[in-house]
């Protein structure tokens, strides 16, 4: 995801502090990584020489400064870009799950075993999501549910692969 | 002393094998399911999951092997005392085609009860409850044939627990619904499930619908392997 611009979209609807849009991107998009304090500034002062914000007021306490940034005409313009460009389909064709499956068929290690293994892995976080749908509000149900579906969609290759299993090693092994 | 009184499993099954014709469903199949879990059978099609349930549940017998339900072996029973377990201790909801059409959904969820010689009264306020907990009471009145198939899954569910079984047997239970529908079909089953302690044996092809069990058994190639003690490693 784009920090930077999702930081930009927040500070559309009006100036905020860095704390503040932290707290603002936590609470919104940061479910189970919040922002570090470091990542906020960095990318404020990148946004700042970059002309998408300035610094709208600076308040002076007993700490540091604390700056105010408000969104720029610029920024405003490049948050609705951003918003218009389709992301890009991740094929996922250099999966890290493939590459473990065939290394395993060439050293001769259980690949099978490896494939029950992350599909006792990936139901174990889609029951933690399911819980957590279960209890939460629409915008815990359609983050849930996004993630829930991809892994959903690892699970049925990791079911394919494991029934495919067999012709895969004959092909890597010859 | 029964497996479950001595802390062991309320179902269980050893070394099941049944046949099909010259098809091999099940070869060799053991699986173990504790007083109250919701336990997830998984796999490809044709991999025997269904055969499994139809074992545990004493609908068909296995060639080799044995199950036992509280200790007892369910082939050692009389095919009335089976009937009668299967009616007094086990619920059942399928993928669909479960309802009699001649009734209305409440006398549907309270035959179990009228079967085992409630009064019609008392069965069939019994069932409003259930109606009610599943939020099908608006169709109490209505046939099978006049409401849609969300509707229809949740009050087999109610048939299935209106006599408080000890375990219900789910096969595809949402196999002919669409996901948001088959979702509430799944919190309800398994919330009502957890509020009566009954144990669930929930066949699936769907991971979606696993994910609300405790744990995972996928069977394969006629044998089940639980899945429960590899997770959590990473």
């Amino acid at each position: 995801m784009s920090i930077s611009h999702a930081l930009l979209g927040l500070l559309e609807s009006g100036p905020s502090h860095g704390y503040d849009l932290k707290r603002a991107f936590d609470a919104r998009f940061g479910h189970d990584k919040p922002l570090h304090y470091g990542q906020v500034y960095a990318t404020m002062s990148r946004l700042l020489k970059n002309g998408l914000v300035e610094v709208d007021a600076v308040e002076a306490g007993e700490g540091p400064e604390r700056k105010r940034y408000a969104i720029t005409d610029a920024g405003v313009s490049d948050v609705a870009h951003w918003l218009e460009q389709p992301e890009k389909p991740e094929p996922y064709l250099q999966s890290t799950l493939y590459t473990k499956v065939v290394l395993a068929l060439l050293t001769g290690r259980d690949a099978a075993a490896l494939l029950d293994t992350q599909r006792a892995e990936h139901l174990r976080l889609m029951r933690v999501l399911t819980r957590r749908k279960s209890g939460g509000d629409l915008a815990d149900q359609l983050i849930c549910d996004h993630a829930l579906f991809h892994l959903e969609a690892d699970l049925r290759w990791l079911e394919l692969t494991a029934a495919r299993l067999n012709r895969l090693a004959k092909e890597v092994t010859s | 002393m029964t497996g479950e009184q001595s802390g062991g499993p309320l179902l269980a099954a050893r070394g099941v094998h049944k046949v099909y014709g010259s098809t091999p469903a099940l070869a060799g199949a053991d699986f173990a399911l504790h007083a109250g879990e919701v336990v997830a059978v998984m796999g490809p099609s044709g991999s025997g999951k269904s055969t499994l349930l139809h074992c545990l549940a004493g609908i068909v017998t296995p060639e080799r092997g044995t199950v036992h339900y509280r200790g007892r072996e369910l082939s050692a029973l009389s095919d009335a005392e089976r009937s009668a377990l299967r009616r007094g201790e086990f619920g059942f909801v399928f993928q669909f085609g479960q309802l009699v059409p001649e009734l209305t959904c409440t006398e549907n969820v309270a035959l179990p009860l009228r079967l085992a010689g409630a009064d019609r009264k008392s069965a069939e306020r019994q069932a409003r409850e259930w109606l009610e907990r599943l939020e099908v009471d608006d169709v109490r009145h209505h046939r099978p044939g006049q409401i849609s198939g969300g509707q229809g899954q949740r009050v087999a569910i109610a048939r299935a627990l209106v006599a408080t079984p000890r375990v219900v047997f789910a096969d595809e239970p949402t196999g002919a619904l669409d996901s948001l529908n088959g979702e509430r079909v799944m919190e309800l089953l398994t919330a009502a499930a957890r509020d009566t302690r009954a144990a669930v044996v929930l066949v699936t092809h769907e991971s979606r619908v696993a994910a609300y069990s405790d744990r995972e058994v996928v069977v394969r190639d006629g044998r089940a392997t639980d899945l429960s003690g590899l997770a959590g490693a990473a």
